[in-house]
């Protein structure tokens, strides 16, 4: 007999065999194809890619840019969940939806303000040209872009957990004595380190992986303004496939560290507290 | 130490949380705040403890006006309703934490904060359970935490908010008479808040019953119950019939029942002015006794043994009344006698 | 909670906030006036004809409608990846719950790169296809597909809480009715999920509509027939028509606006319904 709320276990099993069968086909063939088009002649090429003096100027932005955007998107992020999620203010839940609109706007939009803004073309174009300071088209420009399309991570994973932990804990911390400080590093930051980390992981892998945003504003100086993923793009243009796919596959391979560090730090904080 | 708050108001929007307040109290008083959900009891707290602040009124303890102490350096020891444990701290370092955040000067060493958490762990006859999360101690434990977490501070005054309201019934029991026991020995001052009269009545040196923002009446528990001062006091305690009545001539008569009016000299405490009045009759106010069918004002609707009496219910013209009557004298479904012995009077709400 | 006074037990309300304005109104806020500012140099009219150019209107019609089909294919797949996530115990149901999130976490141009080496004509599922008569890379079913990856995961992580909240009593309350399971799951269990599923919907069609490296390396991005609204930005911008580049920004977010609002109207007759 089978209860109420259960299917029958023939059922159950052909559920189980498509939904497994339908995502593994849809997403990780892709993944399984990347790997397989790196490898198609071994390891030396991939190598050699990745060796390459243009391709470790790659790296070695994608590094700088995200060693920029991802601290000062936790310090934001941190600084805003601090102050939606413990206090109430007129204007609370237009805050809330501000500092998520970077996710419904396009990353070539995300690209395209700041062009906007400091292109050649740009309101403080002109400015910049005459003081000879250039952001579009050079570092500071695809650091700009990577803070917008980042900006809400690490606060969107907070809020929510820090609404549902309440102000009690940091109320006792100062009827006990502490002070706000001690309040926060000994009371809150314990409490949310596993989302907080959970939080800029993920920033850090779209901070690496960006490419609309970064691609508006790079110019696609080689050895200067390219990222790993506008890498992966020109080299794939110049049909230098086993290069991109090397390239991509390294891009790939931070995807699911990230995913597998984040289901750790999940079970953690469900053990630990201070993760929903 | 001593208590006095004054004229203390607070407004949440256009409500009105706490209507002009005042309280004294003195030291080593065990208080009870007593009142329905939204009365003001822990928005009061929460001011005693510097966690909200009035808009008008003030706060003193041993005279010295509490405006501008913020919560930290207050001394005032919380216990919150559903305890607010830092949940990644063990329940050592949770005890100890009010210690260790003390500025350098007064910090005690390593050595005295663990010997002081030990001794109060003890003391609350919870020291095996030091090394736990409070995750994984049960609720009456975490509760004795949560204490010990405010007493180590050694507060001039300790605050509970619903201090029992998460526990099971037998756990609140056994940790009612405790808390009661720990009060005394350790010479504390205290006030809780509760929406429990049984738990306010039997715990509390005085218990102040709150009723939309006021403190309606301030008294020993014997003293609400024998001389209520308002008529939301006679009806919030003691399970009284709340019936209509108008005094007039020295004879309260009860408004649409058919119940026998009653003499003056039989209300207790004052009489109200002449006029609409509201009655309370106790459930042991009343006499009882069978009638044969067809006579009688009441019917007996059902009967229950309670301790030495039977608990029985009664329909009166529709009204549902609650007495006390000797085992046996009645049957479910029979005719009787309903009569009022004595009552609390009080001038009708115009 | 409680409105922050002078003194308020938790500190730090000021600073805050301070911190939270400069940094959401000099990465996003301003940033984002500048494109709703710009395109005002056209002109009424010169903004009009800029936005309905032929290939303008064709590259957001492919945008919307691909988003909005890829999505709607995503709802049954979604909800059937959510199910058996939430009601089945299966070995190999981590691998599959941390699966969903790959397109989350994959770098946009490796998503492209990826989908394009496997539905291209010599692919190892484009092989197949093409022999079936059935051309994925480099047509708007191209498009449609990536937009399908990138949006899956909005879907199903939107409906999973939701029916892990949803209380079995409710099933079982009404098989005791003597509904068929069928029934229950029909009258029951997707009502309870319609709103959520409205809402995965909605999100992951904001997330197709302006998605550019998962969609431009299978795209082909012929104009007018394979080419998405974010590449047109680009092009304009290449052609330093920044107005004009704008002013396909900010449709786009017009247009987008308008179908979450209607999607969210939607939501609200339903829950009355």
């Amino acid at each position: 007999m089978t209860p109420a709320t259960a299917e029958p276990r023939a059922i159950r099993w052909l559920l189980v065999a498509l939904a497994v069968l339908l995502l593994g086909a849809f997403l990780l063939l892709p993944l399984a194809a990347v790997f397989t088009e790196a490898l198609r002649r071994g390891w030396g090429p991939v190598v050699a890619a990745l060796a390459d003096p243009d391709a470790q100027a790659a790296i070695r932005l994608t590094l700088l840019v995200a060693a920029i955007a991802v601290p000062v998107n936790t310090l934001g992020g941190l600084a805003g969940a601090w102050c939606i999620a413990r206090f109430t203010f007129p204007g609370r839940a237009l805050l809330l939806a501000l500092i998520e609109l970077p996710f419904s706007v396009s990353p070539v939009i995300s690209g395209l303000v700041w062009v906007l803004l400091f292109g050649a073309h740009g309101w403080f174009g002109p400015w910049l040209q005459a003081h000879d300071v250039q952001i579009v088209f050079a570092v500071p420009g695809l650091v700009l872009a990577t803070l917008f399309v980042t900006f809400p991570f690490v606060a969107r994973t907070l809020i929510p957990l820090m609404q549902e932990q309440g102000r009690a804990a940091e109320e006792a911390a100062a009827t006990l004595g502490a002070s706000g400080w001690q309040s926060f590093w000994r009371v809150t930051l314990p409490q949310i380190r596993w989302a907080l980390l959970s939080g800029v992981l993920l920033c850090n892998a779209r901070a690496m992986g960006e490419f609309g945003a970064v691609s508006v504003v790079s110019g696609h100086i080689r050895g200067e303004t390219n990222t790993m993923p506008l890498h992966v793009e020109i080299l794939y243009n110049e049909y230098q496939f086993v290069g991109a796919f090397a390239v991509a596959a390294l891009l790939a391979l931070l995807a699911l560290v990230t995913l597998a560090a984040k289901a750790l730090l999940e079970r953690l904080g469900a053990r630990r507290g201070g993760m929903a | 130490m001593s208590l006095a708050v004054r004229g203390l108001v607070r407004r949440f929007g256009p409500a009105l949380a706490l209507d002009s307040v005042d309280l004294a109290v003195r030291g080593g008083e065990f208080v009870a705040l007593l009142g329905p959900s939204g009365s003001g009891k822990t928005t009061l707290l929460r001011m005693l403890a510097g966690l909200d602040f009035a808009d008008a009124g003030t706060v003193e303890i041993d005279g010295h006006d509490m405006s501008a102490v913020p919560a930290r350096a207050r001394r005032i020891g919380f216990v919150f309703q559903h305890y607010a444990l830092f949940r990644h701290m063990s329940v050592f370092e949770n005890v100890a934490f009010g210690l260790r955040v003390r500025p350098r000067a007064s910090r005690p060493p390593e050595a005295e904060i663990a010997r002081r958490v030990r001794a109060l762990l003890e003391r609350m006859q919870i020291g095996a359970l030091e090394k736990r999360l409070p995750e994984q101690i049960s609720g009456g434990q975490r509760q004795r935490v949560a204490l010990a977490r405010a007493l180590a501070i050694e507060p001039r005054l300790l605050l509970l908010d619903e201090p029992f309201g998460a526990l099971d019934a037998e756990v609140r029991k056994g940790l009612r008479r405790w808390l009661r026991e720990l009060h005394a020995e350790m010479g504390l001052t205290s006030l809780f808040v509760t929406h429990d009269q049984e738990e306010a009545l039997e715990l509390a040196d005085r218990v102040a019953v709150m009723q939309a923002g006021r403190v309606v009446q301030f008294d020993t528990p014997l003293a609400l119950v024998e001389q209520p001062a308002a008529a939301f006091v006679a009806g919030f305690l003691g399970g009284a019939a709340r019936l209509p009545a108008h005094l007039s001539g020295g004879v309260l008569a009860f408004s649409g029942l058919p119940l026998p009016p009653l003499s003056a000299a039989a209300l207790r405490g004052a009489a109200p002015p002449e006029g609409a009045a509201l009655a309370f009759v106790r459930p042991h106010e009343w006499a009882l006794s069978p009638a044969a069918e067809g006579e009688g004002n009441a019917r007996v609707r059902s009967s229950r043994p309670a301790g030495g009496h039977a608990h029985v219910e009664l329909d009166l013209a529709g009204q549902v009344i609650e007495a006390e009557a000797p085992h046996g004298l009645l049957r479910p479904g029979q005719p009787c006698r309903l009569e009022a012995r004595q009552a609390r009077a009080f001038a009708a709400p115009s | 909670m409680k409105r922050p006074r002078r003194r308020d037990p938790l500190p730090g309300f000021g600073l805050s906030l301070g911190i939270t304005l400069l940094w959401l109104g000099g990465l996003v806020l301003v940033p984002l006036l500048a494109l709703l500012l710009r395109p005002l140099e056209l002109g009424p009219l010169g903004f009009w004809h800029s936005v309905t150019e032929p290939r303008v209107l064709a590259s957001l019609r492919l945008s919307f409608l691909g988003a909005l089909a890829a999505s709607a294919v995503n709802l049954p797949l979604g909800l059937l990846v959510a199910w058996v996530l939430v009601r089945y115990r299966f070995p190999g149901r981590r691998l599959l719950d941390g699966m969903v999130d790959l397109p989350f976490a994959l770098p946009t141009a490796v998503a492209g790169l990826a989908l394009t080496a496997l539905y291209a004509p010599n692919g190892w599922l484009g092989a197949p296809l093409a022999a079936l008569g059935v051309k994925v890379a480099y047509t708007p079913l191209g498009v449609a597909l990536a937009m399908g990856f990138v949006g899956l995961p909005f879907v199903v992580r939107t409906v999973e809480p939701v029916l892990r909240d949803l209380p079995l009593e409710a099933e079982e309350a009404a098989a005791t009715l003597g509904a068929t399971r069928w029934q229950a799951w029909w009258r029951v269990v997707l009502p309870a999920l319609a709103p959520a599923l409205l809402a995965g919907f909605a999100m992951a069609s904001a997330r197709a509509i302006g998605e550019y490296g998962s969609v431009i390396f299978i795209a082909g991005n012929t104009p007018m027939w394979s080419e998405i609204a974010p590449l047109l930005i680009v092009v304009r911008l290449e052609q330093f028509d920044y107005a004009g580049a704008a002013a396909v920004g900010l449709a786009m977010l017009a247009l987008s606006f308008l179908m979450l609002l209607g999607l969210s109207l939607m939501n609200r007759l339903w829950r009355r319904a």
